[in-house]
């Protein structure tokens, strides 16, 4: 994060300001009268006004004021935060993105229905609160412009310089405003001797003409308004006229913003397209430009390991120096070499972590995901989460949360059922949504558990008896079953509404779990809701491997898939040159001689051995030549020119230095189901 | 395909119509790459064979810890295989592939120099009378030792093995 563009720095800032923001008011929809969520709304919008503008994102500063200059009347209790205001808000949000990404062209539209949408909800609040004469009468002067000036008096505490408030930079935002004489207040200056000249003895009086309003002026001192002392009065008006001028504006901006929203003829159905455009921007440039926060704690600790190395290998340099001599030379080299054996490997591990960022970041994505579904199914959802803290490596975290999106999507939109739906079989009218994470050994399971209808069987079986996947009336396990639904264009809804059917099936979920080397299971009992577990390693890096040797080269063999290793004696080899198969305690697994489809043109081994691997509940043999052993890999990627080379998911490197490539289970397993239909069609 | 006009093989003659590169030998012609793209140059490494990959880049070597592929250009110029030599070395260059800045070593029989080439003394491949796929060439330039060919390492490296089977040999298996 050092030198950089500094209008960088301001998108990855506003980022994560309107990320703040957006957990400021998702929470706020749950208490609506919380006052520390409105403020904390209301800071968040207003420094993203200010440093918007600071920057030049002129149309971003201008938008947002308004959003700001909505939640300052929240705030100030003249009209009540509402539903709709928060959705509101949070839709300006996805354009304040837009702005923030781009030089927002074209976007003006989008941004004007938005804020009249802003308007109306505002003004429905208003409504309903000019119920109530006192509110009415109160939010009249506020909101009315000032009659002609006010008298502005200010005293800032007296350590206020030792916090960075400079008083002249007050001033200069007052005279801004409008035509200021300002007066200083010398009454409280202590006697020269007693004077610290790092404290503010000062205090202000402004007498300020023009049209700004209260809100204007409040707005000045928002940052410091907590400690100091303020009193705004207003000027005797002396000219009606200039008030009327300025209420005119105002109206003409609702009454202009009013009809542009009328004029959308839907503008609901453009709410969730904009939105996504906007995430989808967010993407992009996060792509741009990464970085990952990492507690301090963790870089001292890297910070100790290597000053260790340093210290080890001065002692290396030294010993070389010296020259090996005699049994107390060899000792201290081995000494030297076990001390660098154990800081790579504690540095490896350090380095892991500091890859690691808790799942929190992407919960926290989808709150907004369930309740703009919500609104959308008109379904209540509560989401909760567990597990929050739970860790996993940052590439991991990125690249889960497509499939997840989908996945949380099919739990509200499939496995929920509307309100009514759900009274009627006895179930609390809002559906429950859990996410959930923790970690069990190396993996991080991540759990996604609706309390919906379940997933049909019936309509599964149909549809892929329709589809030609099983046979009509075939006879399949129940979790076979439901593995159908990871099929390539297979999908149970009856009607496509406007959450499904966006091009990301659960093949794709399965298959971007899958190259995580992850699985993924369902459980479901109809009626009580469905439960999607991802199991997902730790890390990406590093995996424990079987290596193996085939012909001449060295292969990986992903350990967590291994099942068992058997030796391939020398009839069944014998008997299974016409079929490719052995039988494993009562179940024919299909096997893959490895050295034929590498071409390796070498001699088999005499003692061939089997490696019986799996994944989602099939299984394949390997045929290799021998087994070396278990191996700590470190995974390499390949170059592009060998991306289309699916077999082997990367490469690593053995204690040589030579290459040794890793094997993709999946696509070997597939690759062994795949002969074994074809050998059953043949035979 | 779609960057047989990319800015790394539309060579880069500078102003004065000149361009530095690393002269080597390949099957008895002489070939060419442009000085900014090589990397480092190598012995030879032990190889790592991939199976199933295009026999144009069938091995990976490790190159500082990281996996890059060796390509064999012989294959793209339909030369004959060859034992390699003492002098046998491998150039990595760096160029894009697929819009990635990827590293691939190149088996070279011999590598001579760093030369300077005058655009004047260049030409298009001609159209006939010449064995070579056309769009792997991007220009000969004549030397005073004979001709230097440039290819287009761009369009060989980002042309897939096509179904055909014409640019490179289906993989023996």
């Amino acid at each position: 994060m050092s030198a950089q563009d500094p209008i960088a720095a301001f998108r990855v800032e506003a980022g994560e300001l309107l990320g703040d923001i957006e957990q400021a008011l998702l929470d706020l929809s749950h208490d609506l009268t919380s006052h520390d969520l409105v403020d904390s709304v209301f800071r968040g919008l207003h420094t993203l006004k200010g440093s918007g503008a600071m920057f030049g994102f002129d149309a971003l500063a201008g938008f947002t004021h308004h959003c700001e200059t909505a939640f300052d009347r929240v705030r100030k209790g003249q009209v009540p935060a509402t539903e709709e205001l928060v959705t509101v808000i949070l839709s300006a949000m996805d354009h304040m993105q837009a702005l923030v990404d781009g030089d927002g062209a074209g976007l003006e539209a989008v941004g004007d229905e938005i804020l009249g949408r802003l308007h109306q909800a505002i003004g429905a609040a208003d409504a309903s609160v000019a119920v109530e004469p006192t509110a009415a009468s109160v939010a009249a002067p506020l909101s009315a412009p000032a009659a002609s000036g006010w008298r502005i008096t200010f005293r800032l505490p007296t350590d206020c310089m030792t916090n960075g408030t400079n008083p002249l930079m007050l001033l200069d935002e007052l005279r801004s405003l409008g035509d200021a004489k300002v007066t200083a207040q010398t009454d409280q200056i202590p006697s020269l001797d007693e004077l610290d000249a790092s404290q503010c003895h000062l205090g202000w009086q402004v007498e300020l003409r023009g049209d700004a309003s209260r809100a204007d002026i409040e707005d000045v001192f928002i940052f410091v308004m907590d400690d100091m002392t303020l009193d705004i009065v207003p000027i005797e008006a002396d000219d009606a006229d200039e008030t009327q001028a300025e209420a005119a504006p105002t109206t003409a901006l609702a009454a202009d913003t009013g009809s542009v929203a009328s004029t959308q003829a839907t503008p609901a159905a453009i709410e969730p397209g904009t939105g996504d455009a906007a995430r989808n921007a967010k993407v992009a440039p996060a792509k741009a430009q990464e970085s990952v926060r990492v507690p301090a704690e963790r870089l001292d600790v890297l910070m100790d390991r290597v000053g260790e190395l340093v210290i080890v290998q001065s002692r290396l340099a030294q010993l070389s120096n010296q020259g090996v001599r005699g049994p107390a030379g060899e000792l201290a080299l081995r000494s030297v070499a076990e001390d660098i054996e154990r800081l790579a490997s504690e540095l490896r591990d350090t380095m892991m972590v500091l890859r690691m960022v808790p799942v929190a970041s992407l919960f926290g994505r989808f709150r907004r995901l369930v309740h703009d579904l919500a609104r959308e199914t008109g379904k209540t959802i509560e989401l909760s989460t567990h597990g929050e803290t739970t860790e996993v490596d940052k590439t991991v975290i990125e690249r889960l949360a497509d499939p997840m999106v989908h996945l949380i999507r099919n739990a509200c939109d499939h496995g929920l059922e509307t309100p009514e739906e759900r009274v009627a079989a006895g179930k609390p009218e809002a559906g429950h949504v859990t996410l959930s994470a923790h970690q069990a050994g190396g993996e991080v399971l991540i759990t996604i558990r609706d309390d919906g209808r379940g997933i049909n069987r019936e309509r599964v079986r149909a549809k892929a008896e329709a589809q030609g996947l099983i046979e009509p009336g075939a006879q399949i396990s129940d979790s076979e079953l439901l593995q159908m639904i990871f099929h390539p264009g297979f999908s149970t809804a009856a009607q496509v509404t406007n959450l499904s059917g966006r091009g990301v099936g659960m093949d794709v979920v399965k298959r971007t779990i899958e190259s995580l080397r992850g699985t993924i299971d369902i459980t479901s009992n109809p009626g009580d809701g469905s439960t999607v577990v991802l199991r997902i390693p730790l890390t990406l890096a590093i995996i424990e491997g079987l290596l193996v040797r085939v012909g001449e080269g060295c292969y990986v063999i992903p350990l967590a898939v291994v099942e068992e290793c058997i030796e391939l004696s020398l009839e069944e080899d014998m008997r299974s040159r016409g079929r490719s198969f052995i039988t494993l305690r009562d179940r024919l697994v299909p096997f893959i001689r490895l050295r034929e489809m590498f071409a390796t043109g070498t001699k088999p081994d005499p003692h061939q051995k089997i490696v019986v691997i799996t994944t989602g509940g099939e299984r394949v043999g390997l045929v290799v030549d021998q087994i070396i052993g278990s191996h700590q890999t470190v995974i390499k990627s390949m170059s592009p020119l060998h991306r289309d080379v699916a077999t082997f998911a990367g490469a690593t490197i053995l204690g040589d230095g030579s290459v040794a490539l890793i094997l993709d289970a999946v696509q070997l397993v597939a690759f062994g189901q795949e002969q074994e239909e074809r050998l059953r069609a043949a035979g | 395909m779609q960057d047989t006009l990319t800015p790394i093989s539309a060579a880069n003659w500078d102003a004065d119509g000149q361009l530095e590169v690393l002269t080597f030998d390949l099957a008895g012609e002489t070939f060419a790459v442009e000085a900014m793209l090589v990397r480092e140059i190598l012995d030879l490494l032990p190889e790592t064979i991939v199976p199933g990959a295009s026999p144009l880049v069938r091995s990976v070597v490790n190159f500082r810890g990281k996996i890059i592929p060796i390509a064999d250009l012989r294959l793209a110029f339909d030369m004959p295989a060859a034992e390699n030599t003492i002098d046998s070395r491998i150039i990595v260059i760096e160029i894009a592939i697929d819009g990635e800045p990827t590293q691939i070593g190149i088996r070279t029989d011999k590598v001579h120099e760093v030369a300077t080439l005058n655009h004047a003394d260049s030409e298009k491949p001609p159209v006939v009378g010449m064995r070579w796929r056309r769009e792997f060439v991007h220009e000969l330039v004549r030397q005073a030792g004979g001709i230097v060919v440039l290819p287009d390492l761009s369009a060989i490296f980002n042309t897939k093995s096509p179904e055909s089977g014409t640019a490179y040999p289906a993989v023996a298996s």
